[in-house]
């Protein structure tokens, strides 16, 4: 599904990321881990195409997707969240996960000013896709609510809502339990499996060990921008590499 | 659909106060005020596509109405063209202006925006000075002829006023539309987060190249529905003063809601005309009145007048609730 070679991302003279290989198979969990500052949401930002690369590509289904825009990614159906929720404010819960259908929609300019017949038809099946989503995650009584009032969990389940709103193939989530109480956070590890139940490959970045060993199918170590291991949470827990980067030697 | 219902409602009591207002102000100067309040309403909501919804600023919008105007002007009295055809023709000139300079402008975000904005606006501004052969210069071009339906010009500042009215009804109507739409809620995205407006597959650079070209093409509109009321343009009007006129009916009309413009032209246009009294002090007081209003109705004119309105009603209730107890 995901295949990522060699990726490299200097910043000045800082190596953040240095010659970091894996691949994602479809319909896993990938986990990716690592101590503070070890280049993990630095990865997540150049896969996303928020960042550019110093050296090293990104295959999406085999083909070379390295250096698209977030726009172009959209459209070949890869989806991101954010570590620190980037909601849309000033626009309703509903609207938000509305703004998600917007790759599988086509009105312009001109058909939503003039309100024509197609433009309504597609304004319907908008509202009800991004209500199915709204439901998928389980907060289908919020969908009035103005984004911006809603509690920090909330609205972590309202950016997922959000990006499965785009059908992807692969969700990207750059920390999804940080910020979360135990119960939110439990909550969280089940959406995760729905999300791969329902067909969609996710990988996702975090902090939260329990949830990572708990969910994960497979799991990545970035240390100090090099790839430490790779494993079943097992092999992970038993590495002492692992161990010894995490208790610091 | 109640939401839909409600904003037909609201739609329909402004465009019956705008087709009766003039039975209570038949008087000459002030249906003359009335006609630039309309051609303001109609730049304050071009101007609040771009700022108020996409949060994108533009400072230099009075060269687009001026383009508008003088490309009109020129058209009709120099080479005899048709108003309606030069109106026409300018909007589709300054939306290809608009559309060429959108690409490299756009790109610039906050402060930067703001002075290539107001850069293009000097610009322009300078060029309708020093092509005297061709705009008149400073004394301004004149004999521009009225719009005309087949035989029936619209000569006199009634039939302005609904001309005018008209336009600016339906482009609020549309713009209304436009907002509630797959287009507006990305835009409101943008304006919100552009990083997630691009993961969610917004292509944003050309959005923005979009609404600014559309609200240029309005904003040229406007311009030539001036030019044919005025029949006499000059430099003056599309000045630096002017974008930063419209940029102050937006905000104290309320940025992002589709009847903010409105309440933010017709202040600012009849305000200076009602402190006359107040002589030389006139700018004083209204330049008080402005500091007020954004210090106290943050939300612009708009919101202030919901926050006013809901009080009103909570204090009516709770009035009910002590006569009924007493």
């Amino acid at each position: 599904m995901l295949r990522v070679e060699g990726i490299t991302r200097k910043f000045g003279g800082v190596t953040a990321l240095s010659d970091v290989s894996f691949s994602v198979a479809k319909g896993e969990i990938k986990g990716v881990i690592g101590p503070n500052g070890a280049g993990k949401t630095t990865l997540f930002n150049i896969i996303s195409g928020v960042y550019s690369q110093t050296a090293g590509k990104v295959f999406l289904n085999e083909d070379d997707v390295t250096g698209l825009s977030p726009e172009k990614l959209a459209l070949r159906r890869m989806v991101r969240t954010f570590q620190n929720i980037e909601l849309f404010n000033g626009l309703s819960v509903l609207e938000n996960v509305m703004v998600g259908v917007h790759t599988r929609s086509r009105s312009g300019v001109l058909s939503c000013s003039l309100r024509l017949p197609r433009n309504l038809k597609e304004e319907r099946s908008i509202r009800e896709t991004a209500m199915d989503c709204l439901k998928f995650v389980g907060i289908e009584d919020l969908a009035g609510m103005s984004a911006e009032s809603l509690p920090f969990g909330k609205g972590r389940m309202l950016e997922i809502a959000r990006a499965m709103a785009l059908d992807p193939l692969i969700i990207l989530l750059d920390e999804p339990a940080a910020g979360l109480n135990s119960r939110e956070t439990a909550e969280l590890g089940r959406l995760i499996g729905k999300i791969r139940d329902s067909g969609v490959t996710v990988a996702l970045v975090e902090h939260d060990m329990e949830l990572v060993m708990d969910i994960c199918d497979s799991i990545v170590v970035l240390n100090l921008g090099n790839k430490l291991a790779e494993g079943t949470p097992r092999e992970i827990q038993e590495n002492q590499e692992v161990i010894a980067a995490y208790l610091g030697e | 659909m109640v939401r839909d219902v409600n904003s037909l409602v609201k739609y329909a009591i402004f465009s019956s106060a705008v087709l009766l207002a003039p039975l209570l102000f038949s008087g000459g100067y002030l249906m003359n005020v009335l006609v630039f309040v309309g051609i303001n309403t109609l730049l304050a909501v071009a101007l609040n596509l771009l700022l108020g919804y996409a949060g994108q600023i533009s400072l230099g919008h009075a060269a687009f109405f001026g383009l508008g105007a003088y490309i009109s002007g020129v058209a009709t009295a120099t080479y005899g063209m048709n108003p309606w055809a030069a109106l026409l023709s300018a909007a589709a000139a300054v939306g290809l202006v608009a559309f060429a300079i959108g690409f490299p402008i756009l790109k610039l975000k906050g402060h930067y925006l703001a002075m290539a904005t107001l850069g293009f606006g000097i610009i322009v501004y300078i060029v309708f000075n020093e092509t005297v052969d061709i705009t008149g210069g400073p004394s301004g071009l004149s004999g521009i002829p009225n719009f005309d339906i087949s035989g029936f010009v619209f000569d006199s500042d009634l039939k302005n006023y609904y001309l005018v009215w008209a336009v600016t009804l339906v482009t609020i109507l549309l713009s209304a539309n436009l907002v509630n739409s797959r287009i507006g809620r990305a835009l409101r995205a943008i304006n919100s987060s552009e990083v997630a407006a691009r993961v969610m597959g917004v292509n944003v650079s050309l959005l923005k190249v979009q609404i600014f070209t559309l609200s240029a093409v309005i904003s040229s509109v406007a311009g030539s529905l001036y030019a044919h009321t005025m029949t006499f343009i000059s430099p003056a009007s599309f000045g630096f003063n002017f974008s930063v006129e419209l940029l102050t009916m937006v905000v104290i009309g309320g940025l992002g809601s589709v009847y903010g413009p409105l309440f933010g032209a017709v202040l600012l246009t009849l305000l200076p005309e009602s402190l006359r009294a107040f002589q030389d002090y006139d700018i004083i007081v209204y330049g008080l009145l402005l500091v007020l209003i954004t210090m106290y109705m943050p939300g612009g004119l708009v919101r202030g007048i919901h926050v006013v309105t809901s009080f009103a009603r909570s204090k009516f209730a709770s009035e009910v609730v002590k006569n009924a107890q007493g």
